[in-house]
């Protein structure tokens, strides 16, 4: 009876999870869907399903219209070297944070943490301007700046809370053994925290890739990555739901691919510390 | 060489005084237990000594040069910590050798003086093992040899067998010491148990409240401990203490006396009487648990096996030369 009970829990259990599950897919799951349909059957009421004829002609199209690897190189570029110039600071600083608190130091991340929550649009004018004046605009080396220290609180955050993790005797062993404070950050600490570095390293090339506002509004065309490309399927001619869909399905690929498979370490990294 | 010198130490932490002042003379190759109940500022002064902690006020001199402001790195001390603090992502020949790698030392140089190290402490064949496939004594070990492959000036070590259980923590004492006396080189070492203290040292700091109770070698701590302090905490079982009028007879506020110094009587009448509460039977040793009324409870040990059971009445007669006098203000009275 009681095993009967069980085995019914857990049934619908994974049925609720697969329903939620597929209801948070299904936006991604009907824009690929989209993807392959003229653009008459995507606006078709009612839309049809899986019965209609499936083209690839929009994703011909995308790929003539506009350089499709030019914007993913431009993405990388922004989403690793972002990640990359933030982890220079963001480590020290976290090894600052977790090992040698000072008074202040729950303040300052709090306020660190308190800058993400800010709506971004309240500094756009002043950057935007900054921008101007410095011929930023348009340039990689500026996005690269703004992506940076848009996400590096969250950096910082995350390495602060695998850092906490780390005995703090073992980095005075590495002190009594003659390292310097930089041979103790690559030698001891870095290795250390490599699976808290490579979970917080994802979360940050994901959150540089998707970043659309600043991207939208600090590029044109050279420095240009995948969020502008999709933009700029919602032109003044019209919406092309069917192209758009195409464009947003090759944006979205890369960091799909790269989630698959490192989803085991995202999900370890956030939950991080949570339990001990 | 290995002489430390401690000129009015001093630390706190913002207004709380761990240590209000301490000097401190340690010899060349001595080895030296701070030992001390905890909170007692043992360790915070063992980590002034290896530089992790910044002085407050005062010096602190290394053969004769002052280290105070000096980082560990550069003090040529080598510390083995309690918790083992190993490297875990290296191998135990990578943890020993770091040291020697921060250093500049040639590989081979590097190579020959940890497998050295290795094979004195029987860890040769555990050279390319994670710390994690190790147990904690040879964990202790690896922490050990990292701290022995680097030829300091002296070794820190801070309660480094608190963590294994009771038969391995004897025999690494055993280890430890004999490995000191072997390198010669000086050694402080922080425990907060009496018979660590007594078995390692050539001379013991007792602290309390972040002063230096005593210091001294242990059979001066056992046989004239300076205060009521020193007398309680060194020595198993506890010293019995008696105040009152038996006290004021011999001149003093209170008297102690160790639980091997009573002679144990059957139905006797001279000396303290009392019941035996719980009588502990070792084999080697009997422990007699006595309340002996106004006195208070006391305790006897009798070497050897004696037959008395709990309910069996004693006399407990203290041997006159090895009554230990205080005043009131705990200090030793002598003469």
């Amino acid at each position: 009876m009681a095993r009967a009970h069980s085995v019914q829990r857990k049934t619908a259990t994974t049925v609720a999870c697969w329903l939620v599950g597929l209801v948070i897919f299904f936006p991604i799951l009907w824009m690929a869907i989209t993807s392959f349909k003229t653009e008459l059957e995507a606006v078709n009421i009612p839309p049809s399903f899986l019965a209609f004829d499936w083209t690839i002609e929009n994703y011909e199209i995308v790929q003539e219209r506009s350089n499709y690897l030019r914007f993913v190189g431009n993405s990388i570029l922004l989403a690793v070297g972002s990640t990359l110039v933030g982890l220079l600071f963001a480590i020290p600083a976290a090894w600052a944070m977790a090992f040698a608190p000072g008074k202040r130091t729950k303040d300052l991340l709090l306020w660190m943490l308190s800058t993400k929550m800010m709506p971004p649009v309240g500094a756009l004018i002043p950057i935007y301007l900054l921008f101007r004046d410095f011929g930023l605009l348009d340039s990689r080396g500026g996005l690269i700046a703004v992506l940076f220290l848009l996400n590096l609180p969250i950096l910082i955050w995350m390495l602060f809370t695998y850092f906490k993790e780390i005995p703090g005797e073992i980095l005075e062993a590495a002190r009594m053994d003659g390292a310097t404070l930089w041979r103790e950050i690559v030698y001891v600490l870095t290795p250390m925290a490599i699976p808290g570095i490579a979970s917080t390293v994802l979360l940050n090339i994901i959150l540089a890739w998707n970043e659309a506002f600043w991207t939208l509004n600090l590029t044109t065309s050279d420095a240009a990555p995948l969020t502008v490309f999709i933009a700029s399927y919602s032109s003044p001619e019209g919406l092309f739901w069917a192209k758009l869909s195409a464009a947003s399905t090759l944006a979205i690929a890369p960091i799909l691919v790269l989630g698959w498979f490192s989803q085991k370490q995202l999900v370890r990294g956030l939950t991080f510390g949570a339990v001990k | 060489m290995g002489r430390i010198q401690l000129k009015g130490v001093r630390k706190a932490f913002g207004e709380v005084i761990i240590i209000p002042s301490i000097d401190l003379d340690i010899g060349d190759g001595e080895f030296v237990v701070f030992v001390g109940p905890s909170g007692c500022g043992k360790s915070t002064l063992l980590r002034l000594i290896a530089g992790l902690e910044d002085v407050t006020g005062g010096h602190i001199e290394i053969d004769g040069v002052d280290m105070t402001n000096v980082p560990p790195a550069k003090r040529g001390l080598s510390m083995v910590f309690q918790s083992y603090a190993l490297y875990p992502h290296m191998s135990v020949r990578n943890n020993i050798a770091f040291g020697l790698k921060m250093a500049g030392q040639a590989p081979d140089v590097i190579k020959q003086k940890v497998e050295k190290a290795a094979a004195t402490l029987n860890l040769s064949s555990y050279l390319d093992r994670k710390p994690r496939q190790l147990s904690g004594g040879q964990r202790q070990r690896v922490a050990i040899g990292r701290a022995i492959v680097r030829e300091p000036k002296a070794f820190l070590f801070d309660e480094p067998l608190s963590n294994l259980d009771a038969a391995l923590r004897v025999q690494m004492r055993i280890e430890v010491t004999r490995l000191q006396k072997q390198l010669g080189t000086t050694a402080i070492y922080v425990t907060h148990d009496q018979v660590e203290a007594m078995t390692m040292a050539d001379k013991i700091v007792v602290l309390n409240g972040g002063k230096i109770e005593q210091y001294g070698s242990p059979l001066q701590l056992y046989e004239k401990p300076a205060n009521l302090f020193v007398a309680g905490f060194i020595g198993s079982p506890k010293m019995n203490f008696v105040t009152g009028e038996l006290a004021r007879q011999q001149g003093a506020a209170t008297i102690g006396v160790r639980p091997e110094h009573l002679k144990i009587e059957r139905d006797g009448t001279g000396g303290w009487q009392g019941t035996i509460a719980v009588a502990e039977h070792l084999g080697s040793d009997t422990f007699l648990y006595v309340d002996a009324g106004p006195l208070g409870m006391l305790t006897a040990r009798y070497i050897g096996e004696l037959s008395l059971h709990a309910g069996d009445h004693v006399s407990l007669v203290p041997e006159p030369a090895r009554i230990h006098r205080f005043d009131e203000s705990g200090n030793a009275l002598r003469g």
